[in-house]
């Protein structure tokens, strides 16, 4: 997607379609010959997997909405006709149910890795930014996939959810009647939940295209943080990091796998299983996993509209990193104290989300409140004074020093295979 | 400054096969069970000896007169989690077994069926494979036993017909008000009922459940445990395992209340747990069918990364091997 294409059309139907479309060009150069760092470690692999996961959620879903009702007395039925009656109907839907949570599994890795290696930081600010607008989407996309089911969960989750919007100063309970399409979460609210949900993945789908076309721009960063500077620094896409990404990817699905065979009810929650009734508010309402983190940012403060915003800043604030970092080195591994800085944000995001998962009374108010607070202060004061005291280690001069050991900062922490046969490169 | 010798690849594969070990040895650990609800006999002993203390508990539920009954009963108040059964269904390899879901089944029909509703399970389903499998002439005399309410015919008027297997279990009440009415409360639907119940994990044991898949068995032996839980004789309506301990269902079961023909006890201890099987299987009729696909999923999955991994080993080869650690 950068560049003019270095493809040469062999047979004479290539040549035809390469003079009045050049898509097999831009495929070459994009997927083919795409120069990568050579360094790449494993989590560099997750941008494949998500484009996988997109492509699965999009497949499994558009299949189970040829048997899905979207009508709120039919819903919860329609689902269990697919479970019962519908061939291969119990699969389709384990797969689309845990794929969601695979996804979400899979994009905090990856958001992690970028936050880690500092891939967010010039010239990849964009690619950065477009990512947190998949996220979001994918946010929206599975909160009103979760509503389908129409189970207790279902409903009660659309209610806290749709009804933060009435925290809005003046207009909130307008918004929150024109989100709802009446005055309660209802038939038009699942009518349109459907709509959108099927909708937004091909949104993301687009901004998915934008987001690698960014990617391939300055191309991919690497765990050492400094760009290739020749084409030692660099290996062609194909096949060396198509052969990675794929057997990264079949890893993956074993594990997914486990899940949609073994286990395909051990994220959802019981309540889920019964039909939902507005007239009955289960014990605890506990959105999906993936939302936890936030919503225990949103229950740590004690007023409606502060928790609102605390808990949309938190989000909001990851599409600022690129200007909060101050440093202008990107890899965490030249960084002692950023680095461990980020094990401790990791840690504060899981321990907020067991919090989220938890009952909002005694010690675990307290702890929220904190982890609350230590969440903003790792964004908006350790990571920009981070840049400004701390004393970087020295980078390797190249990407393939890093690799092949004749860097000085980086003799350590060498692959087996170049130490042990050094001769073959280098 | 750290020197690592070993690969990432290298790392993940000895994760990954220390994993299917584990399952393989969870697997083993549940291959037992079945064995056991195969011969309906061994049963009985083997649903009370799992909690020790809990079997005193619900031996002393169903024979009502117990002077040392209020001792017994305040040590159980203090445990109110449900007590583990070994399930049949359970583990990697888990299978229904067919003739307690068909014990199951005449206790659904005999029981449960007077107030629950059953909706999305039809008479047919009770031919399927992985189900009781009833045979296809058993399951026409069943459905022809019952009444179906249907129409409008030619000239408008409702009637009643005898059922047939495409048609639905019938509800014992024609509306929820009636059913409300009649009750003084609205019983769930059984359909889905075994995976509509639970109880709160917590850490660590959520953890250890994504390997050992007891989520699955949850519904079931809270199902079970219920049924168990009636220990004060005195009050009908008063649950051990039930939040808050009150429930609107009176004691449903009481020993000999339902007649086996295949020679198991005929125990409250030994109905509740045919009948949570039977819900079970009710709730995920295809659990056979899944596992059974999961298994050979995740067989060729591992082959298929297994090459890959060597396929990608000797491609990165050719430039001195990928560097997996990267920069320190």
């Amino acid at each position: 997607m950068s560049g003019p294409s270095t493809y040469v059309p062999k047979s004479a139907a290539a040549r035809w379609l390469e003079t009045r479309l050049p898509i097999l060009g831009l495929v070459h150069s994009s997927f083919i010959a795409f120069p990568n760092p050579r360094n790449l470690n494993y989590f560099w692999t997750f941008g494949g997997i998500l484009a996988f996961m997109l492509v699965a959620q999009i497949a499994t879903g558009v299949t189970l909405a040829m048997h899905y009702t979207p009508e709120s007395t039919l819903a919860f039925s329609s689902v269990e006709h697919i479970m019962r009656d519908v061939n291969y109907g119990w699969l389709l839907r384990y797969v689309h149910a845990n794929g969601a949570s695979m996804f979400f599994i899979a994009v905090y890795i990856h958001i992690f890795r970028g936050i880690y290696y500092g891939s967010y930081k010039a010239p990849r600010e964009v690619l950065w930014l477009l990512g947190i607008v998949i996220y979001l989407l994918m946010m929206a996309t599975g909160f009103m996939g979760y509503v389908l089911p129409w189970g207790q969960m279902s409903g009660w989750g659309a209610t806290v959810i749709t009804s933060l919007f009435s925290a809005i100063p003046f207009v909130g309970n307008a918004v929150t009647q024109w989100l709802w399409g009446g005055f309660a979460v209802d038939n038009a609210t699942l009518n349109r939940f459907f709509s959108l949900h099927y909708l937004l993945p091909f949104m993301i789908a687009g901004v998915v295209v934008l987001h690698i076309w960014a990617l391939h721009v300055p191309g991919s960063n690497n765990p050492a943080g400094i760009e290739p500077k020749s084409s030692k620094d660099t290996l062609p896409f194909h096949p060396y990091f198509t052969v990675k990404d794929g057997f990264s990817l079949v890893c993956f699905l074993v594990f997914y796998a486990w899940f949609v065979f073994f286990i395909p009810n051990y994220l959802n929650h019981a309540d889920n299983y019964i039909e939902f009734n507005p007239l009955v508010t289960p014990a605890h309402i506990v959105p999906e996993w993936y939302y936890l983190p936030f919503y225990a940012i949103l229950r740590s403060i004690p007023d409606k509209l502060g928790g609102v915003i605390a808990m949309f800043s938190a989000i909001v604030l990851l599409a600022f990193l690129p200007w909060l970092d101050t440093s202008r080195i990107k890899s965490a591994n030249y960084r002692p104290l950023y680095r461990i800085a980020f094990w401790f944000f990791v840690l504060d995001a899981i321990l907020l989300g067991f919090i989220g998962s938890q009952p909002p009374e005694g010690g675990y108010v307290i702890a929220g409140q904190l982890l609350t607070a230590y969440y903003f202060i790792h964004l908006l004061v350790i990571v920009p004074l981070l840049g400004l005291f701390e004393t970087p280690r020295p980078l390797p001069a190249s990407i393939a020093d890093a690799v092949l050991g004749h860097g000085h900062g980086s003799a350590a922490a060498m692959s087996a295979r170049a130490t042990s046969a050094p001769n073959t490169r280098g | 400054m750290r020197k690592l010798t070993l690969t990432r690849p290298a790392l993940l594969s000895t994760c990954a096969s220390a994993l299917l070990g584990l399952a393989l040895l969870q697997s083993q650990a549940f291959a037992q069970a079945p064995a056991a609800g195969q011969t309906p006999g061994k049963e009985a002993p083997a649903a009370e000896s799992p909690a020790a203390p809990k079997a005193e508990t619900n031996a002393e539920g169903h024979t009502p007169q117990g002077a040392n009954g209020a001792p017994a009963t305040q040590k159980a108040e203090e445990d109110t989690t449900p007590p583990p059964v070994a399930w049949s269904f359970t583990g990697l390899f888990g299978h229904f077994d067919t003739a307690q879901l068909q014990r199951g089944f005449k206790i659904y029909k005999e029981v449960c069926s007077n107030c629950h509703a059953m909706k999305y399970v039809a008479f047919r389903n009770l031919a399927d494979p992985g189900g009781p499998e009833f045979s296809e002439s058993q399951v026409k005399a069943l459905a022809a036993s019952y009444q179906i309410h249907d129409g409008p015919n030619d000239t408008g008027e409702m009637f009643d017909r005898p059922g047939r297997p495409s048609d639905y279990f019938p509800w014992a009440f024609p509306n929820a008000a009636a059913a409300r009415a009649a009750l003084g409360g609205l019983p769930p639907d059984m359909s889905v009922l075994a995976k509509a119940r639970s109880w709160e994990r917590g850490f660590p044991q959520f953890i250890f459940d994504a390997f050992t898949q007891s989520e699955e068995a949850e519904g079931p032996t809270y199902i079970h445990a219920i049924l168990n839980g009636y220990t004060h004789p005195d009050d009908p309506n008063w649950n051990l395992y039930m939040p808050g301990h009150k429930i609107a269902m009176a004691k449903p079961l009481s020993d000999g209340q339902v007649e086996y023909t295949d020679g198991s006890p005929q125990t409250v201890a030994q109905y509740s747990q045919d009948v949570a099987a039977f819900l079970m299987w009710v709730a995920e009729p295809k659990l056979e069918e899944r596992k059974a696909t999961g298994f050979r999923v995740v067989i060729i999955l591992a082959v298929f990364a297994g090459l890959l991994f060597f396929i990608k080993r000797r491609i990165w080869a050719r430039v001195g091997g990928d560097v997996v650690v990267g920069a320190p």
